[in-house]
């Protein structure tokens, strides 16, 4: 194994984590919410397809907003940090339809079973991160190295 | 006040995400290679947010009603299933062809990048086709 380290920032890494830690303290303090990404854009996605009202929606909505206003925010004292994919739109269609399914099937993503799954110590969540981290890496390996 | 604490909480955890470099798919897929230049990035995210979870959770198991009042709505489902496996492995799929997951999407969307923006319309299509076609009845 050979670390990347023109890429590899340790203590800019950390600090994220502890930033997403923090937020999602709060909201599971402060709201008594998960901060399970894909629950948050699901919950109110499914009611505007049903054309429900979306007034129990206000927390995920609100916390959707913040995300939208993040990067906004982090423009006004630092420079909005390089960005690249490797990939053309026909594969991003592709991945986006997986992800969807995929979060809804195994009901979260990275945050909801990942960060916090794994922060209440949820049997559940680690076979559900076991499961994605191991396609994730099966995957790219796959794409990478056998193509 | 429920609402602020949720926008609020959205925001420090997008500025998370961009201070632990998980908007940039490449960083996300320089840590799902294994084989390749490996970058570790994406472990140290997640254990320091878990170094801040942990604890938080351990408060609110303790508690019934969070500050706003609201009540204290944590998973209590136990099941390790089908779905559940099944489900991780197509989002796990989907994240190592893109290096995409919801959130950071959504980070890099607001941003006004087109590849994100395409990869939260095709999220939103799969969640749509997860729910019409495939929930669970």
């Amino acid at each position: 194994m050979n670390i990347d380290w023109n890429s590899f920032t340790p203590w800019a890494s950390l600090a994220g984590g502890l930033g997403i830690g923090l937020a999602t303290a709060l909201y599971l303090l402060g709201n008594g919410r998960i901060a399970g990404i894909a629950g948050i854009v699901a919950a109110p996605w499914r009611a505007v397809l049903a054309r429900a009202p979306l007034q129990a929606h206000r927390g995920s909505l609100a916390f959707i907003g913040g995300l939208l206003l993040a990067p906004w925010a982090w423009r006004l004292w630092a420079p909005w940090p390089a960005v690249s994919v490797d990939v053309g739109p026909g594969a991003l269609i592709a991945a986006g339809l997986l992800v969807g399914v995929g979060v809804r099937l195994g009901n979260g993503c990275t945050s909801g079973h990942g960060v916090c799954g794994l922060s209440r110590l949820s049997r559940r969540s680690l076979a559900n991160v076991l499961a994605f981290m191991g396609a994730g890496f099966a995957t790219v390996f796959v794409l990478r190295h056998l193509f | 006040m429920g609402s602020f604490i949720a926008l609020l909480s959205g925001l420090v955890f997008g500025l998370g995400l961009i201070a632990g470099g998980m908007t940039d798919p490449a960083q996300v897929k320089g840590f799902l290679d294994l084989a390749g230049a490996w970058n570790p990035g994406l472990a140290l995210v997640m254990a320091g947010a878990i170094a801040v979870g942990l604890p938080a959770f351990a408060i609110a198991r303790r508690r019934r009603t969070a500050w706003s009042g609201a009540a204290m709505d944590i998973p209590a489902s136990t099941v390790v299933d089908a779905r559940l496996v099944g489900g991780g492995v197509l989002f796990g799929i989907g994240w190592g062809i893109g290096g995409f997951c919801p959130g950071p999407a959504l980070v890099a969307l607001a941003r006004g990048w087109w590849p994100a923006a395409l990869f939260v319309a095709a999220m939103l299509g799969g969640m749509a086709i997860h729910d019409r076609w495939l929930a669970a009845r």
